[in-house]
């Protein structure tokens, strides 16, 4: 212990040598290595989305030229106009919308109940019923869309609807464990200070424990935003009428419409449909990445 | 202090006696009759649309049934049927093919990308990357095959182009059914190779500094400490990493679909691709919930064969 302790204090004085270096710049061949490799893979994520927005803003006619302008010099906004011509695309927006949102407020709502049921409540079953949340991580959503197409649209006669696409991802199984994680942190003294001033439970949990988990609520929003707005099997197995289409499948038949036409209309559709997603993800970065960092470490 | 006079303010007068909160007895029934309310939701909703469904799946799985008329029993006939039809096991095949391809390349790129950037932890250049990596993340796999499908054009995409000009020869994409599954899978690596890394950033970021520097100390240096001491001690985090991936990807529809449509031919058919067409396209929705099914138990013995032999490589400290 004392060599390790020895060891440490002298590294921690040669940082101290090099402390002038910028945190940023290579030290040694490994370093170098290493910044290459990160450069070379950054240029491969940020080009495909440089040549997408670039390539929308070019005329029809030169859509399909190699090699691709990527700053375009003049901006040519009509792709933008046409989209709107070839799909109802403020509906699907629209559509999009209403299903995300009330989908994040949804699954919010449920599963922060569940969550502190599961953290802080107690009743005969209780743990047993957690187990069952548990399990039903396990199933693949996939297994259960036949079904499930079968419930919607025969029980409940709701095949082609908006809601058809809310209801089933209301409940979530991912979203009540996470919640119950981060109820769990929270002290228990915080509750024994506000019963000792004669608060009842639902006030512990409204006034106390709330407000407490909002980083934990702001992971599952941005995962639930994400995950609904970019849905693509549900809404094409669920929905048939184009109006009621959201925006994935407005993309997708988009692209088929444009076969022989220009492709810098679907890509214009692309960044358009993109940016709110990239807009909650501004928001809500610091908690989602620092958020998902840490359940890696539970393995 | 204010918030302590909402907090107990009007208490008395709403609740009933048998609830009320002075008592022991009060503040168990409180906490029972809320935790049964609060827990209704979930529950009632993870019955109807996830465990209800996945019963229901398994008993289509012996019916035949083709909407029309109502379901009739046949026992074991669909997954007779299914093990029979080569179209089936073709399509679980390249979902194994393209699976491996996509783990294989996320995993190693993901974590060279995370030790990479934990080199120059903490300053602004590791933030600026770690954002630039996760845009991907935030399109949709529909927009993603969309995207790339474009530049994977064999005559006119980019990718080609480039390649021209460094002197290799135009690839075939997505029109030859050789290399079709692996340009899916590049496609799927490109959109998920963000959250991968994530996850593996979380992992690096925790190794414990004694060891490494111990390590180093030791004479344990470059490839054979990356080897022998960094990757054991990332371990748990390959485990978890890895096995979300592997569950993720047997399900993979999205980037086939689009991109392909499953072809050329049938080169590209994905699982859950076969189960689609089965279901919507032949209304047989019996058969398909035979293979869906055989789809899911075969997620499961995966994941319950990546855990038995983690029990080989998996490092706990």
């Amino acid at each position: 212990m004392t060599v390790i302790n020895r060891l440490s204090a002298r590294r921690r004085s040669d940082e101290d040598v090099v402390e002038r270096i910028p945190d940023w710049m290579p030290r040694n061949a490994a370093d170098w290595l290493a910044m290459v490799f990160m450069i070379a893979i950054g240029m491969l994520t940020i080009m495909p989305i440089i040549w997408v927005v670039s390539t929308s803003l070019r005329t029809p006619a030169e859509s399909f030229t190699v090699p691709p302008e990527w700053l375009p010099e003049d901006l040519y906004f009509g792709n933008y106009l046409q989209v709107f011509d070839e799909i109802p695309f403020v509906y699907q927006m629209g559509n999009s919308f209403f299903v995300t949102l009330s989908t994040v407020v949804g699954q919010l709502t449920t599963a922060t109940l569940a969550g502190y049921t599961f953290a802080r409540l107690y009743f005969p079953g209780r743990d047993m019923l957690f187990w069952v949340v548990l399990a039903t991580l396990m199933i693949p959503y996939q297994a259960t869309l036949i079904p499930l197409f079968v419930i919607i649209s025969k029980v409940f006669g709701l095949a082609d609807t908006l809601w058809s696409l809310i209801l089933p991802a209301l409940p979530t199984a991912f979203g009540t464990f996470l919640l119950r994680q981060y109820f769990l942190q929270i002290p228990v003294e915080y509750e024994e200070a506000a019963m000792m001033d004669g608060a009842n439970q639902f006030q512990i949990f409204r006034r106390v424990y709330l407000p407490m988990v909002a980083p934990g609520m702001a992971i599952l929003a941005v995962l639930a935003f994400n995950g609904k707005w970019n849905d693509f099997l549900t809404p094409l197995i669920f929905m048939n009428t184009t109006s009621r289409f959201p925006i994935t499948l407005g993309i997708n038949d988009l692209q088929r419409y444009m076969m022989t036409g220009s492709i810098s209309v679907v890509l214009a559709a692309i960044v358009m449909a993109t940016l709110p997603v990239v807009i909650v993800y501004v928001f809500g970065q610091r908690y989602l990445i620092e958020g998902l960092m840490v359940g890696g470490l539970k393995g | 202090m204010a918030s302590e006079a909402t907090l107990s303010s009007g208490r008395r007068n709403w609740l009933p006696a048998w609830l009320a909160g002075d008592t022991v007895q009060g503040i168990r029934r409180q906490r029972m009759v809320l935790g049964i309310l609060f827990l209704l939701p979930t529950l009632i909703g993870l019955i109807l649309f996830v465990l209800g469904p996945i019963v229901v799946a398994v008993a289509m799985g012996f019916m035949k049934w083709n909407v029309f008329r109502p379901p009739e029993f046949v026992a074991l006939k669909n997954f007779a049927r299914l093990f029979r039809h080569d179209l089936v096991g073709n399509s679980f095949g390249n979902t194994f093919v393209m699976m491996a391809m996509t783990v294989g390349m996320l995993e190693v790129f993901a974590i060279a990308l995370a030790l990479s950037v934990h080199r120059f932890a903490r300053s602004r250049l590791a933030y600026f990357f770690r954002t630039v990596w996760f845009l991907p993340v935030l399109l949709s796999g529909v927009s993603v095959a969309v995207t790339l499908s474009y530049m994977f054009h064999t005559d006119f995409g980019v990718v080609n182009y480039y390649l021209g000009a460094l002197g290799i020869d135009k690839v075939p994409w997505l029109v030859s059914s050789d290399v079709v599954r692996f340009s899916v899978s590049l496609a799927t690596v490109w959109r998920n190779l963000g959250f991968t890394f994530i996850i593996y950033l979380g992992g690096v970021s925790a190794l414990p500094q004694e060891i490494l520097e111990a390590a180093t100390v030791d004479g344990a240096r470059g490839l054979k400490r990356l080897w022998l001491i960094t990757l054991p001690l990332l371990s748990p985090t390959i485990l978890f990493a890895t096995v979300i991936d592997v569950i993720r990807l047997l399900q993979f529809f999205d980037e086939p679909y689009v991109m392909t449509r499953g072809g050329p031919g049938d080169s590209s058919r994905t699982a859950v691709m076969m189960v689609y067409d089965t279901a919507f396209a032949n209304l047989e929705f019996g058969y398909a919930s035979s293979i869906s099914v055989v789809l899911f138990l075969i997620i499961l013995a995966v994941t319950g064969f990546q855990f038995l032999l983690s029990k080989r490589w998996v490092f706990y400290q």
